[in-house]
């Protein structure tokens, strides 16, 4: 194996304030350039092992490292660069900007790194146009469906170019025909080399990728 | 390796601006409680300065130099008089440029004629005026002429400009009736800012008031122009020379110094004001603040986001802090300039120089940067501890 795992997950165990516990023991290993689908019904502890995976949130106990960084020594703004550079979030919501144009939407995917306005513009377009949005870039959210939107999120997700690709649910607000065409997109990426891992409760969208990864009770089942 | 990296300040700004932008009404909405308490500060500041401006370019034009003097009272609190040789005794102080008198004529009455009641006296006063009088007080005439050599020994006599008003004349050539004698009005004065006593008087010649009305004539008001280098010094000798023999029954002023006095009792005003417009912009602050906490619960999902995108907490912390400044500071300008406006606008309909203090509007924008800062901190703070997961579950 070349390098160390884009994601490791040793013994983790997650429980809230309020003694919920939502996962329990959980290890896994995904290698760099995997395509990987989490399933499991809704309080499976999938959502939480998103959060981990992403760095948005510690474990209680055991030991979490993502692209060879352990995140448990890391400070908050170490963490916060590490999503910056190297993780891309989509999400079921798109949680886009409503009043800007989806030039601007997908630029704030490098605001963080450092990028110097122009070139987080001309990066926005080219990712644009990668997710097959290059005829509507002066277009805001609202003007576009929901598949449309969905792509926007991605555009902004790799225009940063991580090496993770988190989705949680991203064809939970979705048709089924802008849910595949999603899933599609996500396919070609993973193509070009970026390591994918979905987040969905849906059954026939996980078969049909690589490697599924199926939770029960905030347990790795199977 | 992991980078760290700054945002750069355009980008702090930019950030900060897309909150205000979205909601631009409820940006000015609150940006306008700043913008009134800032505006009436400047407006404050800026009126009482036209109005001190006005003042000095008035003073500037009547001269400091005018000094009165007039009887007191006696060790035994009668009423003192003035010898009649004082005039002439204070012309011949070296640094006295001009010297003029009034002596009123007492138990004299003014009448428009004989229809009048008696009670109806109007408040004038009839005085005998030495015939220097204009041209020591700079006083100017609206109409008709002063007094001279021959008219002050017949009937005739100049009103002042409130003495004119109350008898109901505005042109000369008519008759009043004077101590029960008749008077025809030769001349009307404009008002006379350093001795306004002469705008209700009603004056005529020295001869004819000791001839007719039976004037004593002792002066009752010396007014006297110094030179401007030797006005205290004069001032310092006045009342020895007027009376030698009872220099403290005698009052000597400077009614430029009344004026000044009267300036400063505006500015106890402008204090108060001032402290009305500063409660006015703590209540805009407070109003700034709200917006932001408000803007804070609302964009939880906003946050989460940005977390998601590798904002560390204290670019959080800082995009709501410049969210807030610029709020503010929107505010302080635009208060700024309308209280700019007002002060010239009112400066404009009162004739005086329109006057804003550059250090008001410094301060102003100053206080909005404190207030912005102050109002902001709070609402960022909670934003920047918010749990990255828990904003994201908020939808």
């Amino acid at each position: 194996m070349t390098g160390p795992a884009v994601v490791e997950l040793e013994r983790v165990s997650k429980t809230y304030a309020g003694g919920v516990t939502a996962l329990d023991d959980v290890s896994l290993r995904i290698e760099r350039g995997e395509f990987v689908a989490i399933v499991g019904p809704s309080g499976s502890g999938k959502s939480t092992m998103l959060h981990l995976i992403g760095t948005l949130d510690r474990p209680s106990s055991g030991w979490v490292s993502i692209d060879g960084y352990d995140v448990s020594v890391l400070s908050d703004r170490q963490l916060s660069a590490l999503r910056a550079q190297r993780i891309g979030f989509v999400f079921q919501h798109f949680h886009l900007a409503p009043g800007r144009d989806i030039v601007s939407n997908v630029a704030d995917g490098l605001l963080y790194s450092g990028v110097p306005e122009k070139q987080r513009k001309l990066a926005a377009e080219a990712a644009l146009v990668r997710v097959g949005l290059g005829d509507r870039l002066t277009h805001r959210p609202h003007e576009l469906s929901g598949g449309e939107r969905q792509r926007v999120a991605v555009a902004r997700a790799v225009v940063g170019e991580p090496t993770l690709l988190l989705a949680d649910e991203p064809t939970g607000n979705l048709d089924s025909a802008s849910g595949a065409s999603v899933i599609e997109l996500l396919t070609e990426l993973h193509a070009a080399g970026t390591t994918v891992l979905v987040i969905t409760h849906d059954l026939s969208i996980a078969g049909s990728l690589p490697r599924q990864v199926p939770m029960m009770d905030g347990r790795v089942i199977a | 390796m992991i980078v760290l990296r700054k945002m750069r300040p355009r980008d702090v700004l930019l950030v900060g601006a897309t909150g205000l932008r979205a909601r631009p009404t409820r940006a000015v909405l609150s940006a306008l409680g700043i913008a009134i308490g800032i505006a009436a500060m400047v407006s404050v500041v800026g009126i009482s300065a036209s109005s001190a401006a006005d003042l000095d370019r008035k003073l500037a034009a009547l001269g400091t130099n005018l000094l009165t003097v007039g009887p007191g009272r006696t060790m035994f609190g009668d009423d003192a008089y003035l010898p009649d040789e004082s005039v002439a005794m204070i012309g011949r102080i070296g640094p006295v440029r001009q010297v003029a008198a009034t002596g009123a004529v007492p138990d004299t009455k003014a009448y428009r004629n004989d229809r009048i009641p008696a009670a109806e006296t109007g408040g004038l006063s009839v005085r005998a005026a030495g015939l220097t009088l204009p041209g020591t007080v700079g006083a100017s005439l609206r109409s008709g002429v002063w007094l001279n050599a021959a008219t002050a020994r017949y009937p005739a006599t100049v009103l002042g400009a409130e003495a004119a008003t109350r008898l109901g004349i505005g042109r000369v050539g008519v008759n009043v009736l004077l101590g029960g004698r008749t008077f025809a009005v030769v001349g009307i004065l404009e008002p006379v800012p350093l001795a306004s006593e002469l705008d209700s008087a009603v004056l005529i010649g020295w001869p004819v008031a000791h001839d007719l009305l039976g004037f004593d004539g002792h002066p009752t008001t010396v007014y006297t122009r110094a030179d401007d280098a030797q006005v205290t010094a004069v001032q310092a000798v006045l009342a020895a020379t007027a009376n030698p023999s009872a220099p403290n029954e005698v009052e000597v002023s400077r009614p430029s110094d009344a004026l000044a006095a009267r300036e400063a009792t505006d500015q106890t005003f402008t204090a108060l004001l001032l402290g009305l417009g500063a409660v006015a912009l703590l209540v805009g602050g407070i109003g700034v603040a709200n917006t932001m906490v408000i803007s804070v619960l609302e964009r939880r999902s906003e946050i989460g986001l940005r977390r998601s995108l590798g904002a560390t907490r204290g670019q959080i912390r800082t995009q709501f802090v410049a969210e807030s400044l610029l709020l503010s500071l929107l505010g302080g300008i635009g208060g700024g300039v309308l209280g700019a406006v007002v002060t010239s606008g009112y400066a404009v309909l009162q004739g005086w120089p329109a006057v804003v203090p550059v250090w008001v509007l410094a301060g102003g924008v100053g206080a909005t940067v404190l207030i912005g800062a102050l109002a902001g901190l709070y609402p960022a703070v909670r934003a920047s501890r918010l749990s990255p997961t828990e904003a994201l579950a908020n939808v």
